[in-house]
């Protein structure tokens, strides 16, 4: 019988920098020890996004003290760390780079095994340090601002496939846009979703992308509904109309929460999986969870939605996917292990380095 | 004084272990491979390469020196999160250098110097170094034909072939120089490992909408 190990997660593949601690335990039970993190958004906020070298930038400023705050947080020292793992992809190829630096140096100098590892499959794992275990089978939406996807959960270690995903925005990227449309600052999630609390979400008829008979049943579409927002608030400016900021917010989030709630029931139905897990920044959206409460209670499906402090980017997500990855005996990955912003998400962790990949 | 030296600010990617004594560093096991594309890639696999033939453990390091620059920023910012890291799990101090001061001081005293390294964009970064080799002006970036070149006779580094002076080697920092770079500091708390960068990010920041919109009071 293994002894309990100890898992270092580094995660830097937009604009917060991660260092989360966790314990595997021989049974292969996860427990958060810590979870540190530091965010740039702050210095994104006057360009309306992520810029990639501002992230870059506050990344590499904000590494060593946030792995050092997530060390204080749990008592415990580098030398107590039995593995390292590491957002790989996908991501900003500049912020990603500054991760997998660090990790490196860390697992070099501790002689202890890397594993770099995948940013939406953390998304999932994360939800076992709240939640225990996945069952055999589960349905996962990942919504943030740099993902809308639907995927098929056998094996969160190894085995993920993709069901759906945006074809177009993300959502969180919608909430932004409509955010700067609407004069509310960035990030957009949490303004529109406190003003929408305020408004009548069926004020607008807002249009529900790909929801046509013949549309991808499991792909979504944000672009066309951002595109609406911007043509009606016009409208009405023409108009000569007082326009209800209240109204726009709670009709547009309404129609984001019934298109990815109703085609995640509908994957799980289709796919015969009990279990929906929401993760990702828009998780933590009031409206999107609660009407997947009520959808998922009226189909018979569990819910399962991490807090929202794990929902956000994290690595205490990429910690506790790295320990179910050791936990599974999948081969660390090499030191000279690229990192890969477009990484699929069937890639759960990489185990072929520069030396060994086919030029 | 057992030291790391690591430097990704240039197209090489560095990496060696360098003996400090009485004499001045002397590199015991040094790794350097061109590729501006791979400096993640080749990094720490070269330092415990290097390492591996000087035949010590990186736990046997009193200290890491890194170049902090300048140079362009996605690489550089490589050697600086890996010393970084190495530094904090082996409890050593980790010092930051100019990567150009590294090449000012393997070449030969005598002469006034400059060093000019690939800043890309059509720039250079330079800096000019008396016949001592300490640093009189610089690091900057500017445009080649802009670099005052008046009084001196000599150029090393990657781009000493276009400023029209006798260029002279080295070409990039080697692990003798960047821990010759930190010679004065070692013995001291190390400076704030801070990166070079010269340039800030490319960002516009996006025209102000006029609002004519109700919000609602919360
Ligand atoms: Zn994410």
């Amino acid at each position: 019988m293994t002894a309990d190990r100890v898992v270092l997660g580094i995660e830097s593949s937009c604009d917060e920098t991660g260092a989360g601690l966790v314990r595997l335990g021989a049974d292969g039970s996860v427990q958060l020890l810590a979870d540190a993190v530091a965010s740039s958004v702050d210095q994104h906020a006057r360009y309306g996004g992520v810029v990639p070298e501002i992230a870059s930038r506050a990344h590499l400023e904000a590494m060593a003290p946030t792995v050092q705050r997530a060390l204080d947080e749990s008592g415990l020292r580098l030398s107590d760390v039995d593995a390292v793992a590491v957002t790989a992809g996908p991501g900003l190829a500049g912020a990603l780079l500054v991760g997998v630096s660090a990790a490196k140096g860390y697992a070099a100098a501790l002689g202890v095994p890397l594993y770099g590892v995948n940013h939406l499959a953390g998304h999932i794992a994360v939800d076992t340090l709240q939640h225990g275990a996945l069952p055999e089978r589960s349905l996962a939406l990942l919504v943030s601002g740099g993902h809308t996807q639907l995927l098929l959960v056998d094996d969160v270690a190894g085995r993920i496939t993709e069901v759906g995903s945006t074809i177009d925005d993300a959502a969180g990227e919608a909430y932004d846009k409509v955010a700067r449309i609407l004069d509310l600052p960035y990030p957009g999630g949490p303004p529109i979703d406190a003003q929408a609390a305020l408004g009548d979400p069926e004020a607008i008829d807002f249009p529900r992308g790909l929801t046509g008979p013949r549309d991808a049943a499991y792909d979504f579409s944000f672009s066309g509904l951002k595109t609406a927002v911007a043509r009606w608030v016009e409208t009405e400016q023409q108009a000569g109309r007082e326009i209800s900021v209240p109204d726009v917010c709670a009709s547009f989030q309404e129609a984001v929460a019934d298109v990815l709630t109703r085609k995640a029931v509908r994957a799980a139905q289709d796919h015969d999986v009990r279990t929906l897990v929401i993760s990702g920044g828009v998780a933590a959206n009031a409206r999107l969870a609660a009407l997947a409460r009520e959808r998922c209670a009226a189909a018979g499906i569990l819910l399962r939605v991490p807090k929202p402090r794990l929902c956000t980017d994290n690595g205490a997500m990429i910690a506790a996917l790295g320990a179910h990855v050791l936990a599974s005996g999948t081969e660390p990955s090499p030191l000279d292990m690229a990192t890969d912003p477009g990484l699929p998400v069937t890639s759960v962790s990489v185990t072929d380095g520069a030396a060994t990949r086919t030029p | 004084m057992l030291v790391i030296a690591l430097d990704t600010s240039t197209p090489a990617v560095t990496a060696g272990l360098v003996a400090l004594r009485d004499g001045g560093p002397r590199a015991l096991a040094e790794r350097a491979v061109l590729n501006p594309r791979a400096h993640g890639e080749l990094l720490v696999p070269l330092l415990r390469e290097a390492a591996a033939e000087a035949g010590h453990r990186l736990a046997d390091a009193d200290a890491i020196v890194v170049g902090a620059g300048p140079g362009p920023f996605t690489g550089l910012r490589v050697g600086m999160a890996t010393a970084a890291a190495l530094g904090q799990a082996l409890d050593v101090p980790v010092h930051p250098v100019c990567g150009l001061d590294a090449v000012a001081l393997r070449v030969p005293a005598g002469e006034s110097l400059l060093v000019a390294a690939d800043a890309r964009r059509k720039e250079v970064y330079w800096a000019a170094y008396d016949a001592e080799r300490n640093r009189v002006d610089g690091p900057h970036v500017d445009r080649a034909a802009d670099v005052p070149t008046e009084g001196v006779h000599q150029v090393a580094g990657e781009m000493a072939g276009e400023l029209g002076l006798e260029p002279v080697e080295p070409r990039f920092p080697d692990a003798a120089g960047l821990v010759a770079a930190a010679r004065t500091s070692l013995d001291a708390a190390p400076h704030p490992l801070v990166p070079v960068y010269l340039r800030r990010p490319d960002a516009a920041e996006p025209a102000a909408r006029k609002s004519v919109l109700v919000r609602g009071e919360r």
